[in-house]
């Protein structure tokens, strides 16, 4: 099934068999995820399965057991400066901005790695660009701001490192429906305009339905499915994972 | 006059003590319960050094900033494991251990005796005699103190110690080695407040443990939550309010020995009021 999905372009970031132990709770229970370079993909399942997991493994901030996290088929040490370094931002769960700093200082510390002051400047209009409503509330008190303004402040601070990857866990969370279109729309649009590969964290597949290339279906902490939304959509396998637990 | 000016010295020395703590706890949000404890480590290496080994203040200043970093080092190495309210018990910790320290070893200390007779600063061969010299001396390192805090907190290493403060793991995710900067700015609050032990004992000439204890690291976390936690001015302004307490209670018509012992009570009640009214102090921020 995997072959037929991906074509011929080489894989970008992997996960092989990854475990992940918090004490005697399996959060990753040998789970292999693969993204290639410039497609979207949903990571999908019920609470506790493990997907916010999959992307703290990839960023080195949890405790992985066993397997391996390959950046262009090569292991690498996953600490977070490396991984940044990398090209690879996280966007985290409930967006996670600082509230008592302004847009621009968040975006300033998305930028961290950067170094030098100039392509920080420049990127971080380039940014605005994407985001007008940032632009202008730069100097806004962040925690003043929208539900929805924050998760684009939160998406804004990812891409401040010009990523190859981007993860975002459940971006659309606690957001009105129209709201959510919104961040689609933004998300699929730096997509389309940088190539930036995205890991999406999604409940609701009806939502991602049209932007995503492939998702994977995680069910306690393993890969249960995988494929193109649709396949996904008609097989039944969702309410059979969504429905068939508590 | 000459009271005045003891009281305008006292306060520079709490206004140091507390803006180099309020880097760590307002800026960095660490809930250090050990600021005496460097506040010691300076007052005692100002005392051993000049009255017996015949080091002058300003070197002796600078010995006492180093040990003071190096302990500070060491703490913040170990605390550095912990979060919030264990980090506050670990800390205070440090300080009873500090305190002990300077209590039993008595061959260096002089433990309770305590180290009398400490001499004034020299500078430039001239020695600094009256209170209101060493007023000046003591305003220029406040000022110093200021100075130096204001531009770490405008800084992007500020914006850092604000961001650790809010959500350090978020922190980590852009690549800040969070841990180092926690460390740095501890050393940097210890190295401060080894200053102001340096000025105490000089000034007083005279130092015994006591003045270190525990409730010494509470006094001076109390007035920095008085002030605003992340606000330099605040501290300033908690410092002077704390060193002038005894003053207003006399003022409001406490008989001077019942104001005396009202001090504690009402610097207690002032925490707790704060706590209940106005968490964020008179003019800080955020709250604890
Ligand atoms: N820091 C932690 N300590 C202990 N257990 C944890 C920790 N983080 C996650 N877990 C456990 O690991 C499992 C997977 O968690 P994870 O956050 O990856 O789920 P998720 O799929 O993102 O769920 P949600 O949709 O609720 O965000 C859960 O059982 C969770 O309780
Ligand atoms: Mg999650």
């Amino acid at each position: 099934m995997k072959s037929e999905i991906r074509n011929e372009k080489e894989i970008l970031l992997k996960l092989d068999d990854v475990h992940v132990h918090y004490g005697g709770v399996h959060a990753l229970d040998g789970a292999s995820v693969a993204i290639d370079e410039g497609e979207i993909v949903a990571l999908m399942g019920p609470n506790g399965a493990g997907k916010s997991t999959v992307l703290k493994a990839i960023f080195g901030i949890a405790p992985v057991h066993s397997g391996e996290v390959l950046w262009h088929e090569k292991r690498f040490k996953p600490v977070p400066h490396e991984v940044v370094a990398r090209g690879i931002a996280f966007v985290p769960q409930g967006r996670r901005v600082f509230k008592y700093l302004t847009v621009e200082e968040n975006l300033e510390i998305g930028g961290f790695i950067v170094g030098d002051k100039k392509e920080l400047a420049r990127r971080m209009a380039e940014v605005m660009e994407t985001f007008p409503a940032l632009k202008a509330k730069r100097r806004t008190k962040s925690g003043t701001l929208s539900g929805g303004q924050q998760q684009m402040l939160a998406i804004a601070r990812g891409l401040m490192v010009d990523p190859k990857v981007l993860l975002l866990d459940e971006p659309s969370l606690g957001l009105a429906p129209k709201i959510v279109k919104e961040v689609f729309e933004n998300i699929k649009e730096i997509n389309e305009r940088h190539g930036t590969a995205i890991v999406v964290v999604e409940h609701n597949i009806k939502s991602i339905l049209g932007i995503v290339d492939r998702a994977y279906v995680l069910a306690k902490g393993k890969v249960a499915a995988q494929g193109k939304p649709e396949e996904l959509l008609s097989s039944g396998v969702l309410e059979k994972i969504f429905l068939g637990e508590k | 006059m000459e009271y005045l000016i003891h009281l305008a010295v006292m306060s520079s020395i709490y206004a140091i003590l507390g803006m180099s703590l309020n880097l760590v706890v307002g800026y960095a949000g660490l809930l250090s319960v050990t600021h005496a404890a460097f506040y010691g480590v300076g007052a005692y290496a100002v005392g051993i050094l000049t009255v017996s080994r015949g080091y002058g203040f300003f070197e002796a200043t600078a010995i006492g900033m180093v040990c003071a970093a190096a302990a500070a080092w060491f703490i913040g190495i170990v605390s550095g494991k912990f979060k919030g309210d264990y980090y506050a018990l670990v800390s205070f910790g440090f300080n009873i251990i500090v305190f002990s320290i300077f209590l039993n070893v008595q061959s260096v200390t002089r433990g309770p005796l305590g180290i009398p007779g400490i001499p004034k600063p020299e500078l430039f061969g001239t020695a600094i005699r009256t209170n209101a010299q060493f007023l000046i001396l003591s305003i220029v390192f406040a000022l110093l103190t200021y100075a130096i805090s204001q531009w770490i907190v405008k800084s992007s290493f500020g914006r850092a110690l604000k961001g650790i403060r809010e959500d350090e793991d978020a922190l980590r995710v852009f690549g800040y080695d969070t841990a180092r900067y926690k460390r740095i700015i501890f050393m940097i609050a210890a190295m401060l407040a080894a200053v102001a032990g340096s000025l105490f004992a000089s000034y007083i000439s005279y130092i015994d443990p006591s003045t270190f204890s525990l409730n010494e690291s509470i006094f001076i976390l109390s007035l920095v939550i008085l002030g605003g936690l992340a606000n330099v001015n605040g501290s300033v302004f908690g410092a002077i309010v704390f060193i002038l307490l005894p003053e207003i209670l006399r003022f409001v018509g406490f008989p001077p020995d019942i104001a005396a012992q009202m001090r504690q009570v009402a610097y207690g009640a002032i925490l707790v009021l704060l706590m209940l009214y106005r968490p964020q102090g008179m003019f800080g921020e955020y709250k604890l």
